[in-house]
């Protein structure tokens, strides 16, 4: 048998994480992304990453984390992978200490810790506020010192598109396109791994990079994995408006001790500064006296968006509110928040230091994502020795990070996604690795005439698509699509607009077919593979509508007004969505909760 | 009072080795603009100031808060970071955007940083760690260790220094200021100092730290604030000293 190859596709922390692994056990590996992995969506992650290391005297623990992300998630999320991920956080967070990541420290010189939302306790690492960029490149740099010595090969400026599957429907390969010669090309392999990222694109606007489409687990969808969870869309309550997009305002800047506000007289339009502490209303903090503003971001994000919309008492008589830092010293903020106070500071041209931020809430997680699997051991741990482990239901196919639905429930806590994407990379790279050692026949040896059809079929495709000259402009038809979903499919959700909503996206998909690629050209041409992209994310926008439209209950970051409560005994239960070419069809799966009970979620 | 329209000047270029021209465009205004929200609404409409049709602009763009890097061009002829250019910060009179000059073109305004990837290969620019398995903490750093490496290691291989560095172009082998700036952050990491000897030798020959005219260009263009020249200062130290420990022990 040939050594065996696996492909890996996105360099976030996710994907260059299982290159790691799948290096160190010698296994050859063959990177792709669309950037340049350097450039990939983790280093917008501004506040930090999870761990119970417990520096602070609060007798924090994993099990306490591990009660947080269940509750936080509503308890929809399978337990033994979140108890894997909360026993394993401690260690990541040395692990990242030992490759150099500068995180901040102690007086003492021990790492630093803050608080995030939905927990008591100081437990997030970071380093300054640009966390994410910190781990992406520390992971890049020990990627490239395997690259250095061989094992690892990378495809910077190349887009998945496809699965290849063999006659048995197992995955041994799959298609990408050169982004520059816009050729298409199979690549074998025993087995591939998607981390290819969050879909906030689907949204048009969000906090999300420029190229999370979703596509790529869309395709994967198409091609026949599965997709769970997918209705539940976390908005996060602070970020700054953009014509481009919607920046992020971190959730440590109320971590450090922000404020959020909004003045109590509807129509005060004094300057903040000006409205006297009594006539401010401080509105987490009076409801959630014990949480504050650190409650989880559905519950803050509803509360803004009743404070706005319902008392109508929002800045402005805008969807807004004021988050405050004016009252730390601008040393500390400096030290700790400087990145995102950089950032507000470039594109609103105030300074938070003396005015108060306004800010308001915007699309930036996906809780869905392609269905996994995982084993579990007697004591509700992970069982690290089984191929099983993040992988689809298609054999050989497996999935990590933000594209894959497994950690975090109904709704993410902060600080919880690097550590998922992490942990994701750390259990799924040794799994495929196993799986590659250990099938009968190796997924490399298939016929050649498999990949000739696969690559066949995406040349065509793409050459079919490249000469579409109809009347409608894609990146239009993207934009209706954002705003539809935006409007209809985000915090408040009601099963008529959904349905409506449903019935926009057919339309667009009609008009999809008749829209022009607006360049002909054979050379990196980004509105051909765009035109590509567009048809996946309208079915993934399928799949997060009509998952919505079904789950007639509020659970975490799906809420509906006429369905106030969580209902346990119908709809605690994983959404699974298949494809099929009429739209995505339906598979309710029981949750693991033998570890944690779902109790009440409270907050006050 | 804010402009109502935006007029853009763009210079193009259909492949790597084809001729370029320059295209210009005129948008309506609206709030909040930069460059990258001008470019993509081009794309909604590409069709150019005197009502020709053309193809969208290409570029490259990914984070858009300036961290990733991707987005640097020249706007109004200086390098910078495309996303946070912001319309209502500029002069009146129309927007000129160019690629880098140093790099490649692909296509348009994006160009090929290979070279830059490439040289935080020649300087091992990363802490050895044995493995990835638990091996518990990391070395203590003091306060003051964490904000001077934090400074260093925001770089995002951006090229900004690059493109204002006199030594560095296609004809000379210069890997430029920000590799070196890397040289410096791992040099001084508890783990990362015991390969230092390997990073200065990987630097002390041609295309090095000698290569530099100290011009001090690089510095002043560095979105990030990070202290080229004071790094370029401090492994002009380190070769020094190694240069004559290795002298001696001959
Ligand atoms: C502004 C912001 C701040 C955040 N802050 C935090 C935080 O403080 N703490 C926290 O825990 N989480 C945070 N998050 C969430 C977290 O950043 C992401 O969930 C996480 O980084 C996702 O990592 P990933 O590895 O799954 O994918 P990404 O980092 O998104 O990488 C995806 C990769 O896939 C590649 N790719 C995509 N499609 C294709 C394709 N078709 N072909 C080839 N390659 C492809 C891309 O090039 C890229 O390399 C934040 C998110 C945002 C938006
Ligand atoms: S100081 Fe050296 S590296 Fe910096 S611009 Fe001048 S020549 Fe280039
Ligand atoms: S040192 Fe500064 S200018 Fe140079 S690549 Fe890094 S961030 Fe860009
Ligand atoms: S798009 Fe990332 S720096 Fe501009």
């Amino acid at each position: 048998m040939a050594a065996p190859r696996i492909a890996i596709v996105g360099g976030g922390l996710a994907g260059l994480m299982a290159a790691i692994k799948v290096a160190e056990a010698g296994v050859a590996v063959d990177l792709f992304s669309i950037v340049p992995v350097k450039r990939s969506h983790s280093v917008c992650a501004q506040g930090g990453i999870n761990g119970a290391v417990n520096v602070k005297g609060e007798n924090d623990s994993p099990e306490i984390h591990f009660f947080d992300t269940c509750r936080g998630g509503d308890f929809l999320a399978n337990q033994p992978p979140a108890k894997g991920m909360c026993y394993a956080a401690p260690g990541i967070i040395y692990l990242f200490d030992r490759m150099g990541v500068t995180f901040n420290r102690t007086a003492e010189g021990l790492l630093d810790f803050r608080r995030f939302g939905g927990t008591l306790h100081h437990r997030t690492a970071f380093a300054g506020a640009t966390t994410g960029q910190q781990l992406l490149y520390a992971l890049d740099e020990q990627v490239r010192r395997h690259e250095a010595a061989g094992l690892v090969t990378k495809y910077e400026g190349w887009e998945f598109v496809g699965a290849v599957k063999d006659a048995e429907g197992r995955c041994v390969g799959l298609t990408a396109l050169d982004l520059r010669t816009m050729k298409a090309k199979a690549f074998k392999a025993d087995a591939v791994m998607l981390a290819t990222g969050g879909p906030g694109l689907l949204f048009g606007q969000s906090t999300n990079s420029l190229i999370n489409s979703g596509s790529a687990a869309a395709a994967a969808y198409m091609d026949g994995a599965h997709y769970g969870n997918g209705e539940f869309i976390q908005v996060h309550p602070t970020a700054i408006p953009g014509a481009d997009k919607l920046r992020l305002m971190s959730e440590s800047a109320r971590g450090e001790g922000g404020r959020v506000w909004v003045p109590r007289r509807q129509g005060d339009n004094r300057a903040p500064r000006q409205i006297p502490e009594a006539e401010r209303f401080y509105f987490l903090e009076e409801k959630y006296p014990k949480y504050r503003n650190l409650v989880p971001r559905d519950v803050a994000s509803r509360e803004i968006h009743n404070v706005c919309v319902n008392l109508g008492l929002g800045v402005d008589g805008k969807m807004c509110v004021y988050l405050d830092l004016t009252h730390i010293p601008r040393a500390t903020l400096k030290k700790k928040l400087e990145g995102i106070l950089e950032i507000y500071e470039k594109f609103t041209g105030d300074d938070p230091c003396d005015e108060p931020m306004k800010i308001f809430p915007a699309v930036h997680y996906s809780m869905g994502g392609l269905w996994v699997d995982y084993e579990r051991t007697a004591d509700g741990f992970i069982d690290l020795g089984s191929p099983k482990n993040h992988m689809s239901n298609i054999p050989g196919l497996y999935a990590l990070g933000e594209a894959e639905y497994q950690y975090h429930g109904a709704n993410r806590l902060g600080a919880n996604s690097l550590l998922s994407c992490v942990y994701a990379g750390q259990i799924g790279g040794p799994a495929a690795v196993l799986y590659a050692q250990n099938q009968a026949k190796a997924g490399s040896e298939t016929p050649s005439s498999v990949y000739e059809a696969a690559e066949a079929h995406w040349t065509n495709r793409f050459a079919e698509l490249a000469r579409r000259d109809g009347p409608e402009n894609p990146y239009k038809i993207h934009e209706e699509l954002g705003r539809t979903m935006l409007e209809n499919v985000t915090i408040v959700r009601e099963n008529k607009k959904l349905e409506q909503t449903n019935a926009k996206i057919q339309e667009l998909t009609e008009r999809w077919k008749k829209a022009s690629v607006l360049d002909n050209g054979q050379w990196a041409n980004a509105p051909l593979s765009f035109l590509n992209q567009l048809e996946n994310m309208l079915h993934l926008s399928r799949v997060v509508t009509l998952g919505a439209l079904a789950r007639d209950e509020s659970r975490g970051a799906h809420y509906k007004p006429d369905f106030p409560d969580r209902d346990d005994e119908k709809w605690l239960k994983t959404t699974v969505a298949e494809f099929t070419p009429e739209g995505p069809k339906f598979r309710y799966d029981p949750v693991d909760v033998s570890l944690c009970k779902p109790v009440a979620r409270k907050y006050d | 009072m804010p402009r109502q329209n935006i007029e853009l000047r763009i210079r193009r270029q259909d492949s790597p080795t084809g001729p370029s021209r320059w295209e210009e465009f005129v948008l309506p205004w609206q709030p909040s603009m930069n460059v990258i929200s001008c470019l993509m609404e081009i794309r909604k409409n590409p069709v150019t100031k005197q009502g020709q049709k053309t193809t969208p602009v290409n570029w490259e763009s990914s984070c858009l808060e300036e961290v990733c890097g991707a987005c640097t061009m020249l706007v109004n002829g200086k390098p910078r970071q495309s996303c946070t250019a912001l319309v209502d910060n500029m002069p009146d009179g129309p927007i000129t955007l160019e690629p880098l000059t140093k790099f490649p073109v692909v296509r348009d305004l994006q160009v090929d940083r290979k070279p830059m990837f490439e040289a935080l290969k020649i300087v091992k620019a990363w802490v050895p760690i044995d493995g990835t398995y638990d091996l518990g903490p990391g070395p203590k750093l003091s306060q003051a260790e964490q904000e001077t490496s934090y400074a260093f290691s925001r770089c995002m291989t951006c090229g900004c220094c690059m493109e204002v560095c006199p030594q560095y172009n296609t004809r000379s082998d210069f890997i430029g200021p920000a590799p070196l700036a890397q040289v410096r952050l791992f040099n001084a990491h508890p783990t990362g100092r015991m390969n230092a000897h390997e990073r200065l030798d990987a630097i002390m020959g041609r295309g090095g730290l000698v290569d530099c005219g100290n011009a001090q260009n690089c510095v002043e263009a560095c979105p990030k604030e990070i202290p080229l020249t004071e790094a370029l200062g401090e492994l002009g130290k380190q070769t020094t000293v190694y240069w004559l420990k290795n002298l001696l022990n001959k």
